[in-house]
């Protein structure tokens, strides 16, 4: 740490050879030991990254009509499979005559999303009241369709991308008010209310997901009156959000927790009422302690929406598993190339998550600093 | 100690338009439904008399029926790179949609996996389910369903790898057996190894796709399910020719159409319109001959065509109703011969699904 | 808070400006709201399950199960109850989780350390593990490893055999199994008193050193019993025990023990999965320990692994424990994945098959969320209790 700080504060030296020589010399041979460990690293290296890169790039296969193309006898990846079938991953069995409807909804939420991210960006407020409110109205509407002028489309011709996106959503922006309102129960200070939370949030945070999944899928049913029947994605989003907002609670009470005493009551004194102070006050300055934590809970929440092929829906994972069983298309290396396809998005949209809530961690750390 | 609650009430606000944003997507229960519910409720008894019709109302209402079937079966529900559906079980739900709308195409199928068949027909996601279930006795009188009659006699088989060896289900001894959860396969599996004092072990997976994804990578020695769902399953195998069926069938598999349990006129309706389809098969009525057939003498095929009688009439439909099948998809022995028979892929024999006077067990009561 | 309630209720009264009354009335219809929405859901649920005509209640435990179960650890056949095969799946679940639990965490300890490395490549290939493991969905790997890793290795009859005995095939790895002789007995006590005196040799050192401050290498000593007395034993008294040799016959290898690959690829993808969140937990624990606690304790003039040991371990560990004992939760809950692989843990057998065969889907799903909430709890109290015990003690 101290040596850091040092190096920072140093003026750089110009590059030169000698300089390189130095942080090798540092950095990777300054004992035997550590020399040995880059040794080691070096050979675990190239038994990892020549043969993936032969795979995926070299020695991939890129272009295609049908199987016999991946046929030969040192292929690698056999990216025409993903070609052939990227509608199927984007939006699974969405009838093609529709599908303009998913293309507006991913660009709206694009549109939505990119300058709600950048914090120099106008309109804060009203962006993210459209994110937010109008956003999901409109994206379900678009989608479900239903109403005149737009067919109903049933859910189970969603799939793929469209799927694992509507469900990861819907998760977020259910689970992060319900967190909070959970989080506050828990530390009210009327036993009753405080009660119901502790046993909801532990409920749900001590089973797994997928017998959360399986409760919604078969068990749910049998709560709900004659007649009345939800739809299978539906009962899945509920559980799933459900689920999540338990963890969110937990993460809220641990901001809430570091924040004194003191601020409330000061608010308190003030004049405000519990609303005001927890709303203007207290969780302000809570959820900003905790934006790693909620951030990880939407990555956690992104990864498990994969869960949901257990029980029959086909996210994009089970749209890739599904595809795979295509005759048309099985080559030995296909479940590679459909693994490493499906791992590459979600590994975009989770690092892409962390990245930028360590970004605006460092922002705001920036800001407090001062 | 001010206003905590509305944090209470806030969450059942969200929730509540949460709820109503989804109202598109989530079925709004019929009047009748509502009605009967709450006498269900009241009484906690089994469902009064007046229910009868329930279901056809509903039906009628929404205008198309709700068939569960299987996600991908060649031969008996499986759906073209356009989404259409075809096979023996899809065709039998155009028929019942033929006798009502008169229009085969008024269907909507939701595809359904073992597991969760029964739930999606108690809970009323679904008219019917005709999903080559097995009827037997306790998923006739446990689980709230009722079995129509037999669409398809089935029994199991195994498909094994031609390089194995193997050639009778008695060289299984020792095998691993690929097979999906929820079925009755699992059950057999064990019942005929045990009786026959073979060791085996048994590998069960939640999904058809991967029992066959890991059979197919040698996981196991080999497959098991319905002789006419191996059949299909080997024409989806990279190259079929290298994968055999053997000889043995190891049990009983009358495949049949399910309904719930409590409305006598839907199950009647579902029945019939079974019965209606082998009738017409063994009366020679077909789907070229239907409209001429009309006028026949036969007092046999007058009935059945509506000409005498008011047979339609007491099942809620109208008394045309097998004409509106027949025209529509044929007789039992087309639809056979359409989706499984010696002339497609599949290239069935009609076997005990021949005609009680052909040779085969299928056999209806008559109408009159 | 109750005495300001009670002069408030003096002073205003029954009216709705009185917190407590509010506070009263907010509770009783939240109560309200719950109990009826249980009464709900418990009426709706009766009349559902009688108008289907459902069978309820947990008789269908003593029936006969009549299916096989790939693995299990205690006597099954068909003949068994279903009872029997929740049990089976239970044991299986908590063996999956318990070896994933070992091996994740020490695992995640040295990717963890490496992380901190001042070797540049080394903490740079533990940074790009964990970017990798962390980010990428647990289901996703399992597939991974199952369907594209273990599948292509060959058929039993052309099994891999790196070591003579092993096995490596694509129905798993077969590896001798122990059969325990006549001398096993002696061996076993042999190795539980070796135990004993290493443990009672710490004891002692402690004490001797709170007492006197002299400093006895009870450490090394204590190891040296524990192993070497054993290894004594070997050597004299004969092997504990032989090795049955498995060998192929029919369609597989007989004798010796068998991993099934499903066993095999869950338990990579678990171990490796949450081996990448408890690396960046351990970095994070070592981390918050200031570098001043170190300084200090050299400056009094303690060796380096004594301060490691003594003064940053259990520091770092208060930091380290809780977070760590909340991922082993999650890798034991997310043990119930093995469902889409097929290995026979609880959520598999239990609710998938039992569930299919009996069609009792309330009580098997309730009586599954069970078992993991009751492992849950029983956890977060040994935790609690732990917590309670590292505390600082503030004065």
């Amino acid at each position: 740490m101290t040596d850091m700080a040092s190096q920072i504060q140093k003026p750089r030296e110009p590059l030169s050879i000698g300089r390189g020589i130095t942080w090798l010399r540092k950095n990777l041979f300054s004992s035997w030991f550590n020399t040995a460990l880059t040794l080691l690293s070096l050979y675990v290296i190239w038994l990892v990254v020549p043969p993936l890169i032969d795979f995926a790039i070299i020695d991939a296969v890129w272009t295609g009509a049908s199987r016999e193309a991946c046929l030969g006898p040192d292929a690698g990846a056999c990216w025409p499979f993903v070609w052939a079938n990227i509608d199927q991953f984007l939006y699974g069995r969405y009838p093609s005559s529709e599908v303009w409807r998913v293309y507006v909804v991913f660009a709206l939420g694009a549109i939505g999303l990119v300058p709600a991210l950048i914090p120099a960006a106008p309109a804060k407020r009203f962006n993210l009241i459209f994110l937010l409110v109008a956003y999901p109205v409109i994206a379900v509407t678009l989608l479900a369709g239903g109403r005149p002028g737009l067919p109903a489309v049933d859910t189970s011709y969603w799939g793929g991308l469209l799927v694992t996106l509507v469900v990861a959503v819907t998760g977020i922006v259910i689970s992060l008010p319900l967190g909070i309102v959970l989080a506050l129960g828990r530390r009210s200070s009327m036993p009753a209310i405080r009660l119901v939370s502790i046993v909801f949030i532990e409920f749900w945070r001590g089973v797994p997901l997928v017998t959360v999944l399986f409760m919604a899928s078969v068990m749910l049913p049998l709560f709900l009156p004659e007649g009345v029947s939800l739809d299978n994605l539906l009962r899945c989003l509920v559980g799933v959000a459900l689920f999540a907002s338990a963890y969110m609670a937990e993460v809220v009470r641990g901001g809430l927790q570091a924040i004194p005493r003191g601020q409330y009551e000061a608010a308190r004194a003030g004049g405000l009422s519990y609303w005001q102070a927890m709303g203007l006050v207290v969780l302000p300055q809570a959820l900003r302690h905790v934006i790693p934590g909620i951030v990880n809970t939407f990555i956690g929440l992104f990864k498990d929406t994969t869960l949901v092929l257990i029980v029959g829906i086909f996210d994009l994972l089970g749209q890739v598993r599904s595809q795979l069983s295509d005759p048309n298309w099985s080559v030995p290396q296909g479940a590679i190339t459909g693994y490493l396809f499906a791992a590459l998005v979600f590994w975009v949209f989770c690092f892409g998550m962390a990245r930028y809530s360590a970004y605006m961690e460092r922002r705001l750390n920036a800001g407090s600093r001062r | 100690m001010e206003n905590r609650f509305q944090a209470l009430l806030m969450g059942l606000v969200l929730g509540a338009a949460i709820v109503y944003l989804f109202m598109p997507i989530a079925k709004a229960p019929g009047p009748a439904g509502n009605r009967l519910a709450a006498v269900d409720r009241a009484t906690g008894e089994a469902r009064p008399e007046t229910a009868a019709g329930d279901t056809l109302a509903r039906v009628r209402e929404r205008g198309e029926l709700v068939c569960g079937v299987n996600q991908g079966l060649p031969g008996f529900s499986n759906p073209d790179d356009k989404g259409r559906w075809s096979g023996i079980d899809v065709d039998y739900c155009r028929a019942i949609a033929a006798a009502i709308f008169d229009d085969p195409d008024r269907v909507k199928f939701r595809p359904l996996n073992a597991k969760d068949r029964f739930t999606a027909l108690q809970s009323g996601e679904i008219d019917i389910l005709s999903r080559n279930t097995t009827w037997t006795m306790s998923r006739d009188t446990q689980l709230g369903l009722d079995f129509a009659g037999v669409v398809y006699y089935d029994g199991q088989g195994f498909l094994v790898h031609k390089d194995s060896g193997i050639a009778h289900a008695a060289d299984l001894d020792g095998a691993t057996i690929c097979t999906q959860t929820g079925t009755t396969t699992e059950l057999n599996v064990a019942d005929y190894f045990r009786s026959n004092g073979y060791k085996y072990k048994v590998l069960s997976y939640e999904k058809n796709d991967e029992a066959l994804a890991a059979y197919d990578d040698h996981r196991c020695d080999a497959y098991t399910t319905d002789a006419s769902g191996l059949a299909a399953v080997r024409l989806k195998m990279k190259d079929p020719s290298r994968h055999l069926i053997l000889p043995e069938i190891i049990s009983k598999e009358p495949l049949g159409p399910v309904v719930r349990q409590g409305d006598p006129q839907w199950a009647d309706i579902a029945r019939w319109t079974l019965f209606a389809l082998i009738n017409a098969e063994e009366l020679g009525v077909t789907s070229g001959n239907v409209e001429e057939m009309k006028s026949s003498d036969s007092p046999r095929v007058r009935r059945l065509l509506g000409g005498e009688g008011a047979y339609g009439n007491a099942i809620g439909l109208s008394d045309d109703w097998v004409v509106r099948i027949i025209r529509h998809l044929g007789n039992y022995g087309e639809v056979f011969e359409r989706n499984v028979g010696t002339n497609t892929k599949l290239g069935i024999e009609r076997g005990l699904n021949a005609l009680w006077n052909k040779g085969g067990i299928m056999y209806a009561p008559p109408i009159r | 808070m109750a005495g300001a309630a009670a002069r408030d209720k003096r002073k205003i009264g029954l009216k709705w400006s009185n917190p407590a009354v509010r506070s009263v009335v907010y509770q009783a219809a939240l109560i309200a709201l719950v109990l009826y929405g249980g009464w709900f859901i418990v009426t709706t649920t009766q009349a559902n399950l009688a108008r289907l005509n459902i069978a309820t209640g947990f008789g269908f435990m003593d029936n006969t199960a009549g299916f096989g179960i790939v693995q299990s650890l205690i006597p099954y056949t068909e003949e068994s109850s279903y009872g029997r095969a929740f049990l089976v799946g239970l044991i299986n679940t908590l063996m999956v989780a318990g070896i994933g639990i070992v091996l994740a965490t020490i695992l995640g300890f040295f990717v963890g350390v490496a992380r901190l490395s001042t070797n540049w490549l080394v903490s740079k290939i533990a940074w790009a593990y964990v970017e990798v493991m962390r980010n990428i969905p647990l289901l996703l790997q399992l597939f991974f490893w199952y369907f594209t890793v273990l599948r292509p290795l060959p058929a039993p009859v052309d099994s891999l055999s790196p070591v003579e005995g092993v096995y490596l095939n694509n129905r798993g790895v077969v590896v001798p199994s122990p059969v325990f002789g006549e001398s096993s007995a002696f061996f076993g006590i042999v190795v539980l008193l070796s135990l004993v005196a290493g443990y009672a040799v710490l004891r002692w050192a402690r004490k001797r050193q709170s007492a006197t401050g002299e400093i006895f290498p009870a450490w090394r000593t204590a190891i040296a019993i524990v192993l070497g007395v054993p290894a004594l034993a070997w050597l004299f008294g004969g092997a504990p025990f032989t090795l049955d040799f498995p060998a192929y016959r029919g369609f597989g290898f007989d004798g010796g023990m068998r991993l099934i690959p499903e066993f095999i690829a869950l338990l990579l993808g678990l171990t490796l999965y949450t081996a990448a969140f408890i690396a960046e937990i351990v970095r994070a624990g070592i981390l918050s320990v200031s570098h001043g606690q170190t300084e200090a304790a050299y400056a009094l003039g303690l060796p380096a692994g004594r301060t490691l040991r003594l003064v940053v371990i259990p520091q770092a560990l208060r930091v380290i424990v809780p977070p760590l004992t909340s991922q082993l939760l999650n890798l034991t809950k997310n043990s119930s994945l093995a469902v889409a692989i097929a290995y026979p843990d609880l959520v598999a057998v239990f609710a998938g098959t039992v569930l299919n065969q009996t069609g009792q889907a309330i009580e098997v799903i309730a009586l599954t969320m069970a078992v993991y909430l009751t492992i849950s709890l029983v956890t977060s109290f040994l935790m609690n209790l732990y917590n309670a015990r590292v505390a600082i003690q503030e004065r």
